[in-house]
């Protein structure tokens, strides 16, 4: 059945597949933007334990998520995988650097005789948060900016930059889309705390975890213009379909969104639920903004992964080489593959609805100073 | 179709996959076995209703976890190591190697990050019945993340249901359900996950001790001790059984790794397992130097591991480098020289078709289909390259062995004692029972250096050597990542051991 579909569709299933685990993920790292807002919202040590248990909880969800996009990305783009990984190396072994001392970080951190101390755990978390999270959006970033490697005809790569990747990190672009997605983070983790954590007799926190939304959504929204800016008025990577000739050309993602409507539209759709989240927590008070927030992010991930890779478009563009620049359709994985790998993403719904049910199940009390001073609490 | 090799820059890479990997091997049997331990002691727990086996159960969860963490920690760099380290490697076999991966991910990791968070927090927040599935389901969950990555490794030792496509210049999957019940994935699956219950089961049985020796939480050690050393011996049977099917599967297509494992330079009927010896270390393939320095042979039982028949030939070392006409056997040399004109061929045919030379492209295509099973040996310099290290081989296999045999007599020894009752007494058990735990997390690291030392030079059997599936990168980087991973693991491992131990000092709670 599945087999029978044309190569083309599969290579555009599998973008979309791969977008959506990327925009989840994005959506997950409100447990980074948490870790980053330990030292400043948790005043004392009954706080900092109740914002540690909070987003600790769904650590190895967001981890898990990071791996499976990085699965998913060699199994359905393996061109794509080999190239950026082998190439990038040095971002993504900085990116890999603070995931590992990340998830030791919670287990570890309030645990007597761990060696270093609980600070340093915080600081592990921190790091983690920050530069873990502008890293991935400054790679996200070379979608559009490009990156400097050919291949050769083998599909072989050599990366032309001494930096490996970390020259990604040069672009104003780059570091802004960064940027944004560290903001969005905090913005997140912000919301994700008012939701989850019983405020009762902590107004003054509460209050504090408001005002940090408020603040991290004016940064964010500082470099959310500089990256819409850019986007907009950037000359782009485009491939002739006639005859796979890569060239660039001015105002080429404004160009893809305005013939691509429906993704301009899930892009303000998506914004819009951010702002929106943003004003029912602050202005009205409500403890939901998560939700809005989080399918806002998802939507906004998704309209950025389509831009770099629908409508003729290379989503890994080589600077040095315009014809080595990577497409959906040159660097994915043979028919059967793809085929066999859509059987196997048909159990995903049944994924995400044990994920849901569990997390409904966990997260319908909210989480309260007692349980975690209680004599019989497991807690991080 | 590689510009050099930079030897040092493979190595680098070698050693930086064999240190994480050897390093993620520390936690990962210690997460198969400890889960399955735990939701068994849950079990009994909901079974009985009884207080006891439910601090019982937190106190090893508690363990479990600490080890968890880390765990997941020096996996993520595996995953991304394959394109970082081995990015040729990743292109040319991506299209077959990569499915098991995200599979990994879609079916195995989410059970077990989604059901973690029960297992730990949600004692007081979801149902115990609810609470006992989650324990199940991360053990489940751990166990199938073992299945499809060894999958994976399986389809490395004995690449299968695939095809080369030289218009890509990479390897493309021609039969999912061949690469997935090949059989290496079925014997390493159950060979690698069994041993893992048995080093949990003796985790359980040393901590135990350290606390019957103490005389503090007897009962509690008793306890565990009765269930672990039921698993832990079914385990180690499982083991002994699942390893023979691996020799045999070696013995049918990775001869030359069974021979190193044995020593075995020449080939004979009859052929014998060395039940203990010292290797030779100067001796080199072609020469007539003695393979042993000392050696204690039983004839006849290597014949009876490869082929089931204690009289039937099995190839050396030398047959396998030179060929042996008599025996039918083609040396790494034949098939080398058939691959070096697959290399040739291959570049004609890439060259005629961009000067849109289509008859001279087909002609070479052709020439190129005869030997193109071959193509990986057209990247060896000479024979002699298809050797791997004997001696490392050797020495881990038989370290391997002689563990797996101990280790089912003293699971019968606290079974026994478990079944008599004379735990508390024997006292002479203690040490024997901690001593098998370090033994058995050795003899798992040796396990993983047979099957992975033992297939040099190829990281994909017979089709890529390691050479060409490196990244192209100055081996500097490599070099400094190398350290970072070794420091940065380093302490992290220093960090887990000491909370461990604390943990496993303050000891379970007790019901007052
Ligand atoms: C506690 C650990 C442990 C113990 C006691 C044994 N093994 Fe093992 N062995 C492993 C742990 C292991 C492992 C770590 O799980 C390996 C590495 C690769 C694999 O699939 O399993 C392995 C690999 C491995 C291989 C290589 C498979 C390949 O080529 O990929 C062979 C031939 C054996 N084993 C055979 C045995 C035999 C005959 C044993 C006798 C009782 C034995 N092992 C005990
Ligand atoms: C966790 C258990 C494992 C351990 C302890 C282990 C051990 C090792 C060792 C010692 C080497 C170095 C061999 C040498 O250079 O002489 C190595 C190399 C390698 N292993 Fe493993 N391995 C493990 C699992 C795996 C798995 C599951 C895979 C694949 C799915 C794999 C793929 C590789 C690759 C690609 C290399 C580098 C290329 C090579 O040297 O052949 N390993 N491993
Ligand atoms: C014998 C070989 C291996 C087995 C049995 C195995 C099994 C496991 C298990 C049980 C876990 C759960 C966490 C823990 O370790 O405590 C885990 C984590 C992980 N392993 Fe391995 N692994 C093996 C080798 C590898 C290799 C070669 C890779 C790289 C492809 C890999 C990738 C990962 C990743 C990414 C994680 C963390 C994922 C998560 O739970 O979020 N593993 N592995």
């Amino acid at each position: 059945m599945i087999g029978s579909l044309d190569q083309s569709i599969l290579q555009q299933l599998w973008w979309i597949l791969a977008s959506i685990v990327g925009s989840l993920f994005l959506f997950l790292t409100f447990v980074q933007g948490g870790q980053t807002l330990i030292w400043q919202l948790g005043k004392n040590e009954t706080e900092k334990s109740l914002i540690i248990n909070s987003i600790g909880r769904k650590w190895e969800l967001t981890f898990t998520t990071l791996v499976l996009f990085g699965g998913a990305l060699f199994a359905a783009f393996p061109k794509f995988y080999a190239t950026s990984f082998g190439g990038a190396y040095w971002v993504w072994i900085s990116i890999l650097f603070t995931f590992i001392v990340q998830a030791v970080s919670f287990e570890y951190r309030k645990k007597p005789d761990n060696l270093f101390g609980s600070t340093i755990y915080e600081a592990f978390l921190f790091i983690n948060g920050a530069i873990g999270i502008l890293l991935i959006g400054a790679a996200v970033g070379t979608f559009f900016t490009g990156s400097n490697f050919v291949l050769n005809e083998y599909n072989l790569v050599k990366w032309t930059n001494p930096l490996r990747g970390l020259e990604a990190a040069q672009n104003i672009f780059n570091i802004s889309l960064g940027l944004f997605l560290v903001f969005n983070a905090r913005v997140l983790g912000a919301l994700y705390l008012l939701n989850n954590i019983d405020f009762t007799g902590m107004e003054e926190f509460r209050n504090r975890t408001k005002n940090a939304v408020f603040h991290n959504f004016i940064a964010e929204l500082v470099f959310l213009l500089i990256v819409v800016g850019g986007l907009l008025t950037m000359s782009g990577f485009h491939v002739d379909p006639a005859t796979g000739q890569v060239m660039k050309v001015p105002f080429k993602y404004l160009k893809n969104l305005v013939s691509m409507p429906h993704v301009l539209l899930i892009l303000l759709a998506g914004l819009g639920l951010v702002i929106y989240a943003v004003y029912v927590t602050y202005l009205k008070d409500r403890d939901n903004g998560i939700w809005f927030a989080g399918i806002g992010t998802v939507l906004v991930g998704l309209a950025v992964f389509f831009t770099a890779g629908f409508n003729n478009t290379p989503f890994y563009p080589s600077k040095v080489d315009l014809q080595s620049s990577l497409t959906i359709y040159n660097a994915s994985s043979s028919h059967y593959t793809l085929t066999a790998m859509t059987y196997v993403a048909l159990i995903i719904p049944v994924v995400l609805a044990y994920i849901a049910y569990v997390w409904y199940q966990m997260d319908s009390k909210k989480l309260s100073q007692e349980e975690i001073e209680s004599a019989e609490a497991e807690n991080y | 179709m590689i510009d050099q090799m930079d030897l040092s820059l493979v190595n680098w890479a070698r050693a930086q996959f064999a240190l994480t990997a050897m390093y993620h091997w520390l936690f990962v049997p210690l997460t198969l076995g400890m889960s399955f331990l735990c939701a068994f002691f849950e079990t009994i727990y909901v079974k009985t209703g009884n207080e006891e086996w439910k601090n019982l159960t937190k106190f090893w969860m508690k363990l479990f976890g600490i080890n968890f963490a880390i765990g997941v920690a020096t996996g993520i760099i595996l995953e991304f190591e394959f394109g970082t380290n081995w990015a040729n490697y990743s292109w040319m076999v991506g299209d077959i190697f990569g499915a098991p991966l995200a599979i990994e991910g879609i079916v195995a990791f989410f059970l077990e990050a989604t059901f973690f968070a029960v297992m730990f927090f949600g004692w007081n927040r979801v149902s115990k019945g609810f609470h006992l599935l989650s324990t199940w389901m991360v053990a489940i969950g751990s166990n199938l993340s073992a299945l499809w990555i060894l999958v994976a490794n399986g389809w490395m030792q004995f690449p299968t249901g695939m095809a080369f496509n030289p218009d890509t210049a990479r390897f493309e999957m021609k039969s999912f359900f061949d690469v997935v019940f090949s059989p290496y994935a079925i014997s390493k699956f159950s060979h690698a996950t069994t041993s893992g219950f048995a080093v949990s089961s003796f985790f359980v049985i040393a901590v135990s001790c350290y606390f019957l020796a103490k005389r503090r939480h007897v009962l509690m050690a008793k306890r565990s001790i009765a269930v672990a050393s039921v698993f832990g011996l079914i385990a180690s049977l499982m083991v002994a059984f699942t390893g023979d099917e691996a020799a045999y599967v070696d013995a049918h297509h990775q001869p030359m790794k069974l021979a190193a494992m044995e020593g075995l330079w020449d080939g004979t009927t009859k052929a014998p397992v060395v039940a203990f010896g010292i290797i030779n270390g100067m001796k080199q393939p072609g020469d007539f130097q003695d393979p042993f320095v000392v050696e204690f042979k039983v004839p006849g039982l290597l014949s009876l591991l490869a082929n089931r028949d204690p009289g039937s030939y099995v190839p050396g070392i030398n047959d396998l480098v030179y060929g042996n006409k008599k025996m039918g056997i083609m040396g790494a040399n034949e098939m080398l020289e058939k691959g070096k004109m697959a290399v040739k061929y291959l570049a004609e045919y890439k060259e005629a078709k961009k000067a849109g030379d289509m008859q001279r492209a087909s002609m070479a295509l052709q020439k190129f289909n005869q030997v193109k099973e071959y193509l990986g040996y057209g990247h060896l310099e000479k024979p002699e390259d298809a050797v791997p290290p004997v001696s490392i081989t050797f020495y881990a296999f038989h370290i391997m062995v002689i563990v797996g045999s101990l280790m089912i007599l003293v699971f019968v020894l606290f079974l026994i004692s478990t079944i008599k009752n004379t735990l508390e007494k024997n006292t002479w058990l203690y040490p024997i029972g901690v001593a098998l735990f370090f033994l058995s997390f050795i003899a798992g690291q040796a396990g993983w250096v047979v099957a992975e030392v033992g297939r040099q030079p190829w990281a994909i059997q017979g089709l890529l050597p390691v050479a060409v599936a490196r990244t192209d990168i100055a081996a500097s980087n490599v070099k400094l990542t190398f350290f970072m991973f070794l420091v940065t693991f380093t302490l992290l491992l220093i960090a887990e051991v000491k909370i461990m131990l604390k943990q496993i000092q303050i000891g379970p709670k007790e019901v007052a």
